[in-house]
């Protein structure tokens, strides 16, 4: 599954996919390191229930219920938060672990986010883009909150 | 008379009310980097952009268009406090160092791993990538399967400590990326390494 989704996206060279270990951990775009109260994934159209440690995947959208809190951390080390009544989708992500390029696309679709932006903001000022109903922010780094009642 | 005057200024209340500030849509704050550094985030509203670059710089989006304002460490702590400690704890980068040729730790990173342990034991879920590396003294024949060797003693140290093995993976790059760009055949010793990154 990992190795199919690196061949897609072609983030490895032949020669690293190669010489990659047999051990390479199922870490998708990003996990779950983090979860407080009511917090579920929208993913293909289902809604799973939330683990700390679960892998998230391109598209997926994390939601938090009244009482809810969730913290991501990115392959890019970009960390994130969400607060209560939460709604983060993680509409685009790509990153080359070697050249640290790629594009991080998400959106608030309401409640609070607090952000640490990673490597893809710090190789390039236009990588990382977060939007909201009202506004686009492009994030050149590095730590910043937004509430969107 | 009186009612009328009453009525009047009960009017006039409810214009005045009528037109009070458009709520926010939106909110953003720059917060300070932990590390120090310059930062900026741009906002863009329709065809308005404004961009945050000091600390708690911050912006109103509101029906109206863009309403830029300077919050405070109080303001954020206020609105955004719990959501920030919710935050997961930046990742942690080690670099562990090897006899050449082989895939034995140095005296030094042998005590260096002790505090790899301890990063990871203050992590509930951690996750652990440990990439090993050779210098280019060697063929990748060679070279391929040692720094893969290097990697996998760093990962059998950490789950012989405890570590579950399914949070730790480990790989090899050969010689092709070198920490000290150096000529083939060179014996370097900044290079024969194992790369460590705990989330």
């Amino acid at each position: 599954m990992v190795l199919l989704s690196r061949l897609l996206a072609g983030a490895l060279p032949l020669a690293l996919l190669l010489a990659a270990g047999s051990a390479v951990a199922a870490e998708g775009i990003g996990q779950i390191k983090t979860a407080k109260g009511q917090v579920s994934v929208d993913r293909g159209g289902r809604a799973l229930s939330v683990q700390v440690g679960m892998p998230l995947a391109a598209a997926d959208v994390v939601r938090t219920g009244a009482d809810g809190y969730a913290g991501i951390t990115m392959r890019d080390d970009s960390l994130l938060s969400i607060g209560p009544n939460s709604v983060l989708a993680l509409e685009r992500f790509d990153f080359d672990p070697t050249t640290h390029q790629g594009r991080f696309d998400s959106r608030l679709e309401r409640g609070t986010l607090a952000v640490v932006s990673g490597r893809l903001a710090r190789q390039s000022p236009e990588a990382m883009t977060l939007r909201t109903p009202a506004a686009v922010l492009g994030v050149r780094g590095t730590e910043f909150a937004v509430a969107v009642p | 008379m009186i009612r009328r005057l009453a009525s009047a200024l009960l009017a006039l209340g409810l214009a005045a009310c009528a037109t009070p500030p458009a709520p926010p849509l939106a909110t953003v704050v720059l917060l300070p980097d932990a590390g120090g550094r310059q930062t900026a985030v741009t906002v863009t509203q329709g065809s308005q952009t404004h961009v945050l670059d000091q600390p708690y710089a911050a912006a109103h989006l509101t029906a109206e268009g863009l309403r830029p304002f300077q919050s405070s460490a109080q303001e954020v702590q206020a609105q955004f406090g719990a959501v920030i400690a919710a935050r997961p704890l930046p990742p942690a980068r080690f670099t562990l160092y090897f006899v050449e040729g082989k895939d034995e730790l140095t005296p030094d990173s042998k005590l260096l791993l002790e505090e790899v342990f301890a990063e990871i034991a203050r992590r509930p879920v951690p996750d652990v990538v440990a990439i090993g590396h050779t210098d280019s003294v060697g063929t990748d024949a060679v070279n391929d399967p040692l720094s893969r060797s290097r990697a996998e003693v760093v990962r059998r140290a950490l789950i012989a400590r405890g570590v579950p093995a399914d949070r730790v993976a480990a790989a090899g790059r050969g010689k092709r990326e070198p920490a000290v760009p150096t000529a083939d055949g060179v014996a370097e010793p900044r290079n024969r390494r194992v790369e460590i990154v705990v989330r």
